[in-house]
């Protein structure tokens, strides 16, 4: 909508709730919300949206929410795209809010164009900074570009709301405060709950696969393991930390590992607290996923390997001997602690 | 069925090299190649045009030279192309680009299913294929890994954080594919030759019916107002050697003061 068509106020977050409980992405967002928030002096609301909710709504009050919005409805079981993204334009409409915040994860980079789309304003894809501009009060979204190698920073001056799709992991959950606030659970029109999408099932993944983006520890793994059979190194590293198992792009080509497991351009892109890479050369198409690590430590045989330019920790030697004395020294130094 | 594909002609990143010193991208010189993710489209739209029939149509918004993406496409197999080329289309963010497409698509359809690559590799957004899809009043699936129709509806797994869902959406639809879902072909010798003589229509703003100042960046809600060139290269702890085992007990350093052990 056009900024001079409506008067806005306020930030909404977009909450994600997975299999009934609310995602920590959510208190990410509605944390920064908050300091967002502040600088302009201005209310914080959370929707959250589901078939049936197992956590208290309330919590998200002591994360920095003033407001939280509940759509609860059976059709909202699993994630219905179509659905999401009327329910989204439907509440900006009804709410006018100035920011919409929303992680960046397959929903959100799924509804949030939608919904975008159909209330006519920007959005700006897996930022992984937020801002209020002084002068202009305005949102200042940066993400990278150009697999990462630039930081555009970008605004939405004439439409608003001004939207914004989130990498999870960009900011840290807050120590939740006591603090109060109110819980609505609104009409929603019941057209907006018709769709021409039927979800037939859902299959839940177990282990690994499912929460590379989600973990504090990726470990990948990449050519140099030479054998698919030494992704069990990877694995065993990954498990002492509790963290996820990557891989580059010509492990997933060479079938050695699922896609699900891709760190790159072309795969998922990852910022956990510490990536591992093994075995990775640092091809630009992986780096570009995995650069915005907090710590990198690389384990390469090559000194030269262009991984190592990222890499916090070089590990130059060979792989079959570093992981499994480092997978046993991380196992030692957590049974001693 | 009608069949319509997106591409984006794209840099070839596997050609982008790193400039050692000032740790940025070195694009100069390097091809332009179609979007991975689109060639995983057009084979998809090939199997279906293979079980229903019909035709496909190729649809790509960029620089006169985004002709070579299309003919890619026409060499894959593809019936016809379309590329929308002006001036007036610079600067187009998703919005304005999704706007053009999907102007296009009304024109040139009414199409059962359109297909497109989850994200390009240069923009990463993926947001086109789902707004092109909300402005066409569609539905949308993406991440799609696996997808069959019987015509009317469309079957599809979407590869998510936490699973595989499995929706059923019917026709006319937007899918967004990920590369798992096929290996594309490479395009034949006859196919290569058909697409070098075939006509590539060209169309400007205003034969789709926009205005300028719905196209490009007039049309784009967002500014980019700031670009950076962030260092990512650190001051890089290097063990070899001997000293490995050093190595060995600073990572674990690290891991502790993350609180990852």
């Amino acid at each position: 909508m056009l900024r001079t068509s409506v008067v806005s106020k306020g930030i909404l977050v977009c909450g994600e709730v997975r299999r009934g409980k609310i995602h920590s992405v959510t208190m990410e967002l509605v944390g920064k919300a908050r300091q967002l928030a502040d600088k302009k002096n201005c209310g914080v609301s959370c929707l959250l949206f589901c078939g049936e909710l197992d956590d208290a709504p309330e919590k998200l009050f002591g994360y920095g929410a003033d407001r939280v919005v509940l759509v609860a409805h059976a059709s909202l079981k699993y994630f219905n795209q179509d659905i999401a993204a009327k329910l989204l334009a439907h509440v900006i409409k009804e709410m006018s809010p100035e920011i919409v915040l929303a992680p960046a994860t397959t929903s959100g980079r799924t509804y949030l164009p939608a919904a975008a789309a159909m209330v006519h304003t920007g959005l700006t894809a897996d930022c992984t900074g937020l801002d209020i501009d002084d002068e202009t009060g305005l949102l200042l979204q940066t993400r990278p570009a150009i697999g990462g190698n630039v930081m555009a920073t970008i605004k939405t001056p004439d439409f608003v709301p001004q939207m914004s799709t989130v990498r999870p992991k960009t900011f840290r959950v807050p120590e939740p405060c006591e603090r109060g606030g109110e819980l609505v659970t609104p009409d929603i029109p019941s057209n907006v709950f018709e769709s021409d999408i039927e979800v037939l099932s859902m299959e839940y993944s177990e282990g690994d696969v499912s929460d590379i983006q989600d973990k504090d520890v990726v470990v990948s793994g990449g050519k140099g393991l030479k054998r698919p059979e030494n992704f069990a190194l990877v694995g065993a590293l990954a498990e002492a930390l509790d963290g996820a198992v990557g891989a580059s792009r010509p492990t997933v080509e060479a079938k050695w590992i699922d896609y699900a497991h891709q760190v790159g351009l072309s795969g998922k892109v990852v910022s956990p607290k510490i990536y591992i890479a093994a075995g990775i050369s640092g091809a630009v198409q992986h780096l570009a996923g995995m650069q915005t690590a907090q710590k990198i430590i690389a384990i390469n045989k090559d000194p030269d390997a262009p991984i190592f330019r990222v890499a916090d920790v070089a590990l130059c030697g060979d792989l079959n001997d570093i992981l499994p004395r480092l997978t046993e020294r991380i196992k030692k130094e957590a049974r001693r602690s | 069925m009608k069949i319509s594909v997106l591409v984006k002609q794209v840099p070839d990143s596997d050609e982008v090299k790193m400039d050692p010193v000032k740790g940025t991208m070195v694009r100069e010189g390097t091809g332009n190649i179609v979007n991975p993710l689109d060639l995983n489209a057009v084979e998809v739209a090939l199997a279906l045009k293979n079980k229903f029939g019909g035709d496909i149509t190729a649809l790509t918004m960029g620089p006169p030279q985004a002709d070579i993406a299309l003919r890619e496409a026409l060499a894959l197999g593809v019936d016809h192309a379309y590329l929308l080329t002006d001036r007036a289309f610079a600067g187009a963010d998703s919005w304005a680009t999704s706007l053009a497409l999907a102007r296009a698509i009304e024109k040139l359809g009414p199409f059962d299913v359109i297909l497109a690559g989850e994200k390009a590799t240069d923009g990463e957004t993926g947001q086109v294929g789902p707004e092109v899809a909300a402005m066409l009043g569609v539905p949308c699936a993406t991440y799609v890994s696996r997808i069959e129709s019987d015509g009317a509806y469309v079957t599809v797994s979407r590869m998510i954080e936490d699973g595989i869902e499995v929706q059923r959406i019917k026709t006319p639809c937007l899918i967004t594919v990920i590369n798992n879902i096929n290996e594309p072909e490479m395009p034949t010798l006859a196919g290569k030759k058909t697409a070098r003589r075939a006509d590539v229509p060209k169309a400007t703003a205003e034969d789709i019916g926009l205005k300028k100042e719905e196209t490009g960046l007039n049309g784009s809600p967002t500014r980019v107002v700031k670009i950076d060139h962030p260092k990512f290269s650190r001051q890089t702890e290097f063990f070899r050697g001997k000293d490995i085992d050093d190595g060995i007990g600073r990572v674990v350093e690290i891991l502790r003061d993350a609180a990852a052990i």
